[in-house]
């Protein structure tokens, strides 16, 4: 199905289970610890070994010699895979370091083994009996000192934002000069690790020459094309099962060594091997939002109009890297004539930089929207206020082009109402709670839409149960659930009747997990091939399908109802359709928007920071489960608070590696981080995104709420910190007297 | 130390006796085998899940003799007779335990990975504070402690949700704990 009209009325619009709050349907399986991950599949195959993966003890280098004779004699052990005697294997789709193969370094932990036993245990002690000479040879490790003279570099997160790597409109310079009020500040956020609950993982088997891989991977076609790549191989000889993925986070978009070395691993012994990463392996061995640094100008007049906007980002990478797209907002948010973005790139010899959830404005917005706070105060004017005078309803760039809907203003005075901002002192540090500085801190959210081609196959059979296959992923976004409900809907069918299976590169091939496009997208390409199915029931049955009403189970035209199922009593009734997008798209501009409202309270004499209260309220299109699309917002804001307030993988810039790479010395916001989360959507629908009218709502919760945190820290204290996450030692110099 | 020297001998290996979820279980292990491998790659269960294999994480918990531990963090053969009670021993798909099923109901999860720790963590931080068990948020020794959203947050701050469902567990919890008063 071609989508190039904007969507009219179609039967998603009885939202008899669209729309409604919804348990997922896969919760019975995950709460029962039921429901397999890539590691634990033992029902697939039998006889599996064990792999142990060693990664490079060096950053820069090359790998002069691996002595494994005492690990191959070890108790148990079946292989040993060593990257000397593997030709460098080619990358997969959007990768920037190789995973294996040749003697050169690019990072630290790059995978330079692999050990096959028995068991765990045994590949475990046989790989600590491996040893390695190299030769290091000196990197670049520090962005701060790389920073200056990093060229602009175009880039596309892959994932909506991205662009030039400058972009100009008007005159800024002019603009900016001639600005009655102007700020210019400098601020850095730090590199982040996706730091998903379940590690990397794979059970590989060959036979013959045709490779099974059950793993966890949030885009099967990707990783089915790029498992062929790396090995090879035909891709009708390589299958990939992943039903179910322990978080991602965008750390799983792409194959990983787990993968490649199962599978190299499973040849060398001659049966099938699992391997997982081990977590200290995970930072360095994998991909991590880069660091940035940077730049933000704004002029605006006395009254509080922007006139001049200026975002420069300096983020680091590999040689063939990318730059972290987190000017892409600045280009849309609000408006101002005269306008100035640019990415620049640094060659950084750390691990790979690539996407982690909202790639661009995670970081973008933790920068912009202090800014815009910042600026708000030198202008006197209320941060809500200054945001709604400067609103946009096109495309700043490019001005014929409006938006297909935008609600942020909405999203702004709603949540400033619910979270009882008026009552916000708007000098800093005047308020006590006991020991407690409080401060109240906003900032706009704002997320593209992005619509991706995806298909999928359903199948009626004789007990009017439908099957959906397709390869879509759930990443605990709630997949299962929506696009059962998707089905549901079309087919006039209640949940229990729908069969909801992912994952599978035997499936129609779907957008996949990423970029929070895919929630929207894959329900779309439900949506088509149910169109279809529909249409071959109603042939079977004799029936114009457009005289056709699919509810209660039951087919009816006229006065005849024919229970559904009846439809599949001669053979089960099957289509297959893929929804693909035109250029919609293009001629409107598809986003989300939202608004973060948080009260924090600093502690007076430790500058300990706690989140009291949360606040967002979005406006993302239909929302197909409020239940599990509330939970991805809240998602979202705990992870913006450890970005805000914890998270950094802290660079030794001498040996060039993130020191802390586990989840004790990487920290995330735990339980008693979070206070209780309240979100607001507004209810809307965008008919330009796709017929299911709805957008991507999967990453806005974490665009934007670093700077809410940020901002309510900053009218708790007075002390305004530009440089992320907010630990207490960068305020307690600063802090003031307690007495 | 040369490597030679260092060359693993053949596994020493152990027998254990184990009561998982009600069931005599006995097992002969290599004794460098922690309780979660024992479960996991043994016994099959694998609801019990690996997040760090370092007791950093909380996904592994299991109830072992009336309290929850982290159970990559021991070994299997320092629990000869104990009694562990897995997820799996919770209740299951179609019998699910008023924990489970509030996680359910409230969305206390998304990927579901850190979910088996959590739920096994939460019945034992109910029946902790039920046994009058302090933490270091409770304000009085001397009082019954009240099942308040500081203490869920204090006693579960050991298990990582990195979708974030924190908001919706306490939610969880607190439904349960209401209903069991």
């Amino acid at each position: 199905m071609k989508f190039d009209t904007p969507a009219g009325q179609n039967p998603i619009d009885q939202l008899k289970v669209v729309g409604k709050p919804t348990d997922r349907i896969d919760g019975k399986y995950k709460t029962t610890g039921t429901a397999p991950y890539a590691y634990e599949r033992h029902d697939v195959v039998p006889n599996q070994a064990y792999g142990y993966v060693l990664g490079s003890g060096i950053s820069k280098g090359r790998v002069r010699a691996i002595h494994v004779e005492d690990a191959k004699r070890a108790p148990g052990v079946l292989a040993v895979v060593t990257t000397l005697e593997t030709p460098r294997l080619e990358r997969g789709t959007m990768n920037t370091a190789y995973l294996f193969g040749g003697d050169a370094i690019q990072h630290y932990h790059q995978a330079i083994a692999v050990v096959v036993a028995e068991t765990f245990e045994q590949a475990r002690a046989a790989a600590f009996l491996v040893e390695v000479d190299y030769a290091a040879e000196a990197g670049k490790f520090d962005l701060a000192a790389e920073a200056k003279g990093a060229p602009p570099v175009p880039s596309d997160s892959g994932e909506g934002s991205g662009g030039d790597g400058e972009e100009r409109v008007g005159d800024f310079e002019g603009a900016f000069a001639q600005a009655p009020v102007t700020l210019d500040e400098t601020y850095t956020t730090a590199d982040e690790s996706h730091a998903m609950m379940e590690p990397h993982a794979t059970v590989a088997a060959w036979d013959g020459d045709k490779l099974t891989l059950w793993t966890s991977n949030q885009m099967i076609a990707w990783g089915h094309g790029s498992i062929a790549k790396i090995l090879g191989i035909p891709k009708a000889n390589v299958r990939i099962d992943s039903p179910y993925v322990g978080g991602g986070f965008g750390g799983k978009l792409f194959v990983r060594a787990d993968a490649v070395l199962a599978a190299l691993g499973a040849k060398a012994a001659g049966r099938p091997v699992k391997v997982a990463l081990t977590r200290p392996l995970i930072a360095n061995n994998t991909t991590h939002r880069p660091a940035t640094i940077q730049r933000v100008r704004i002029g605006a007049t006395q009254d509080g109009t922007i006139t001049a906007i200026a975002h420069e980002s300096t983020s680091g990478n590999l040689p063939d890297g990318d730059p972290e797209t987190a000017v892409s907002q600045t280009k849309l948010l609000y408006a101002g004539a005269n306008r100035l973005t640019a990415m620049k790139l640094a060659h950084l010899d750390l691990p790979e930089g690539n996407a982690m959830r909202a790639p661009g404005e995670a970081p973008g917005l933790m920068v912009l929207e202090v800014a815009m706070d910042e600026m708000a105060e030198k202008l006197g004017l209320d941060p809500v206020a200054f945001r709604i005078r400067n609103d946009t309803q096109v495309d700043p760039q490019a001005p014929e082009r409006p938006f297909s809907h935008r609600d942020l203003v909405g999203c702004l005075r709603l949540g400033a109402d619910t979270f009882g901002w008026a009552k916000r002192n708007p000098r800093p540090g005047q308020v006590r709670d006991g020991q407690w500085l409080v401060g109240l801190g906003m900032a706009a959210a704002f997320r593209n839409n992005m619509v991706l081609k995806s298909g999928a196959r359903v199948r009626l059979d004789g007990s009017g149960t439908v099957t959906v296959e397709t390869d879509m992923t759930d990443v605990g976004t709630g997949s299962y659930t929506i696009i059962a409900q998707t089905a549901a809907e079309m087919m006039g069918l209640p949940l229990d009747k729908i069969v909801v299976r992912l994952g599978d590169s035997d499936f129609p091939v779907s957008s996949g997990s990423g970029g929070q496009f895919g929630a929207n997208s894959s329900t779309a390409g439900v949506y088509a091939a149910c169109v279809k199915l529909r249409e071959a029931v109603a042939q079977r049955l004799g029936i114009n399908s457009a005289d056709a009403v699919f509810a209660d189970g039951a087919v009816r035209a006229g006065n005849r109802a024919v229970p559904l199922g009846e439809a599949a009593a001669q053979g089960a009734l099957s289509a297959e359709d893929t929804i693909e997008f035109g250029d919609l798209a293009k001629k409107q501009q598809q986003s989300t928007f939202g608004a973060h409202f948080v009260e924090v309270g600093v502690d007076a004499d430790t500058a300990e920071i706690r989140v009291r209260r949360m606040l967002a309220v979005c406006a993302a299109g239909r929302i197909l489960n409020p239940k599990s699309a509330r939970s991805q917002v809240i998602g979202g804001m705990t992870m913006g608070t450890g970005a805000a307030l914890m998270e950094e993988l802290a660079v030794d810039t001498k040996r060039g590696f993130f020191a802390n790479h586990d989840l004790a010395g990487y920290e995330v916001p735990v339980h008693a981080d979070i206070p209780h989360q309240e979100v607001i959507f507004l209810d809307e629908v965008d008919p330009m995104s796709s017929p299911m009218k709805a957008k991507g709502v999967g990453e806005l919760g974490i665009c934007g709420v670093g700077a809410a945190v940020a901002n309510a820290v900053y009218n708790a204290t007075g002390i305004r910190v530009r440089d992320y996450p907010l630990t207490l030692d960068k305020f307690l110099e600063r802090m003031p007297d307690a007495a | 130390m040369s490597r030679r020297d260092r060359v693993a001998d053949a596994p020493v290996m152990a027998k254990v006796g184990l009561t998982v979820n009600g069931q005599r279980r006995e097992l002969d292990l290599d004794i460098r085998t922690s309780l979660l491998d024992a479960a996991r790659e043994h016994l099959h269960l694998t609801g019990s899940k690996k997040g760090c294999d370092h007791g950093q994480c909380g996904a592994c918990t299991m109830i072992v003799d009336g309290r929850r531990i982290n159970a990559c963090l021991t070994l299997a053969v320092m629990h000869q007779g104990s009694e562990i009670t897995t997820i799996e021993g919770l209740g299951q798909p179609d019998n699910l335990h008023p924990m489970q099923a509030a996680f359910v109901k409230h969305d206390g999860y998304q990927c579901g990975y850190c979910t088996p720790g959590q739920i096994c963590s939460g019945v034992a931080v109910l029946a902790e504070i039920e046994a009058g068990i302090p933490s270091h948020v409770t304000a009085d020794l001397n009082a019954p402690i009240e099942v308040s959203a500081a203490e869920i947050r204090e006693r579960m701050s050991g298990n990582i949700c990195r979708c974030g469902a924190y908001s919706n567990i306490v939610e969880a919890m607190t439904a349960v704990a209401g209903r069991q008063a």
